[in-house]
């Protein structure tokens, strides 16, 4: 078993090497495709980073009325706080809020006049709530609505919640994302689907070129096993070079997009590339060597009956 | 060893064997003689059951060759020596891992394969070529080195379809020579051919076939067409 694999292995490691040009064609159609899926990949990254920033900007604000228990509002904060949708508060007091709204109308001597007329602080603290997704927002206003131990007690000291304000631009970023989404993952899964497809073609090509030999091995005794395995090495060998020929590529490709491309995608490829590097090259040396295996292993099965 | 009972091959409508019944025992030479399109290479064909007879049996010793199973087959196979015409060697493969793949197919160790592959190439006269490619090799070189891989796992039987067509006179001599040495050494050798002098020279059984029918079969014969 061991020497026959050990043969397997040689044979298929002279297949390649010998083979030279028709070699040589084959990792670059390979090239092609693994470029492809790694292109996809830094599409999808540069796309969720830029609706994860998109995201970042909708929240929802809690205001309460001016003077409300700082109790009373802690109380309203750990309640929200165990929502499952909620990702994190920020609490921002009267004073903070006074002082905001100083600091936001220093050049305006007249409204800071108006304010200094008064005796108490005219604001209410608030709490500005971030979602894990934009869809959520919705159910969190509806937690105040509706009927639970928390809004009994809170709906008094609440003096707005503007969700409802914002709701429009929210629904829409939510469909905005969730198309673009689903949008990327099929253009990514047919151009994959159609560089699969020319990689499998090409393989399958170079082996019906070699159908006289599999018939001469053939009918010099060679057991299917026998055939089949020196091509499959010969695949595997093609994607691997293939792998190491695309991550090559993409190190002047990802600093030319780092320099000239990251306020335009929102992400900076180099660094993306960097620090993913080895789950990139992973995910390509093995789509290599399964596309090089698997192609390998069907072409070659239509020789082998009978 | 080998027998055809009532052998008939169609192709479409063209039937290419009609009603061959030949009997072949071991250690026999035997030269098959006819024109292209006589049914020389269908009959080869049926022998190693790369085709089907219409009807009929192909037997090797006790066994029909046509009823078997893949694993059979495939052992089947290994008794059984083929040289084509057109040599049909691995091209990506030196002439030495020609001969070492028929060898290592059939999984003899490579102790085994060190020891008879230069054996062989000796007996071929190629042991100067063993480390060039098929396409360094003359046509006569070729052909030998073909023999060589046909023989090297000691079939009973050498299947040799056509092996002078593409060579000249004296590589032709050679070839028919080597098969002869290989046929005094106790296998059973098949040689189709429309080569008239070379089946002159032979001087052992002939089979004439003609437009798929046996119409001579001579112990001693000559080549006897027009």
């Amino acid at each position: 078993m061991l020497i026959h694999t050990k043969r397997i292995i040689r044979s298929g490691w002279h297949n390649f090497v010998r083979s030279g040009f028709t070699s040589v064609a084959s990792i670059l159609i390979m090239t092609v495709t693994l470029f492809v899926i790694t292109s996809l990949i830094f599409v999808q990254a540069a796309l969720n980073s830029s609706l994860s920033d998109m995201k970042e900007k909708v929240d929802v604000t809690i205001y309460f009325v001016p003077g409300a228990e700082d109790s009373a509002i802690k109380k309203v904060e750990d309640s929200l706080s165990k929502l499952p949708e909620v990702k994190n508060i920020s609490y921002t007091t009267a004073e903070e809020a006074l002082t905001n709204f100083k600091d936001k109308h220093s050049n305006d001597y007249l409204t800071l006049q108006a304010l200094d007329e008064l005796s108490d602080n005219p604001l209410g603290a608030s709490l500005n709530i971030k979602a894990n997704d934009p869809s959520q927002y919705e159910s969190i206003a509806k937690y105040f609505e509706s009927d639970n131990d928390l809004s009994k007690g809170a709906l008094t000291i609440i003096d707005k919640v503007d969700y409802h304000q914002n709701k429009l631009v929210i629904d829409r970023l939510t469909s905005i994302i969730t198309g673009a989404r689903s949008l990327g993952f099929a253009v990514s899964l047919v151009l994959i689907i159609i560089s699969i497809i020319i990689t499998f073609n090409t393989i399958r090509l170079i082996i019906f070129m070699s159908k006289d030999e599999i018939s001469v091995m053939k009918l010099v005794g060679a057991g299917p096993k026998y055939v089949r395995g020196p091509f499959i090495v010969s695949g595997v060998l093609v994607g691997v070079c293939a792998a190491f020929m695309t991550i090559l590529l993409f190190i002047p490709i990802s600093i030319w997009m780092g320099n000239n491309m990251t306020d335009f995608l929102g992400i900076n490829l180099y660094n993306y590339y960097k620090s993913n590097f080895l789950q990139l090259f992973v995910i390509m040396l093995g789509s290599g060597i399964l596309l090089g295996s698997i192609s390998s292993f069907f072409a070659i099965s239509r020789y082998l009956r009978k | 060893m080998l027998y055809f009972n009532n052998v008939t091959k169609k192709y479409k409508d063209n039937s290419s064997l009609e009603d061959v019944t030949i009997s072949i025992a071991p250690g026999e030479f035997v030269s098959i003689v006819g024109h292209s399109g006589a049914g020389k290479t269908t009959l080869t064909k049926l022998i190693l059951a790369e085709e089907s007879p219409t009807s009929g049996t192909v037997f090797f010793e006790s066994t029909d060759i046509h009823k078997l199973s893949k694993r059979d087959l495939m052992n089947f196979r290994r008794k059984v020596g083929i040289v084509f015409q057109d040599f049909r060697l691995l091209s990506n493969k030196t002439a030495y891992e020609n001969i070492a793949f028929a060898m290592e197919s059939t999984g003899k160790t490579d102790e085994e394969i060190q020891e008879d592959v230069p054996h062989v190439l000796e007996l071929v006269d190629m042991t100067n070529r063993s480390f060039h490619f098929p396409h360094q090799l003359s046509g006569g070189e070729k052909q030998r080195l073909a023999i060589a891989r046909a023989i090297i796992t000691q079939p009973d039987l050498i299947i040799a379809d056509e092996p002078t067509g593409n060579l000249d006179p004296s590589n032709a001599n050679e070839v028919i020579n080597i098969l002869k040495k290989i046929n005094d050494l106790g296998t059973t050798v098949i040689l189709t051919t429309h080569n008239k002098s070379i089946v002159d020279q032979i001087k052992k059984r002939v089979i004439t076939l003609e437009n798929g029918r046996v119409i001579r079969d001579n112990k001693e014969g000559k080549y006897m067409l027009q």
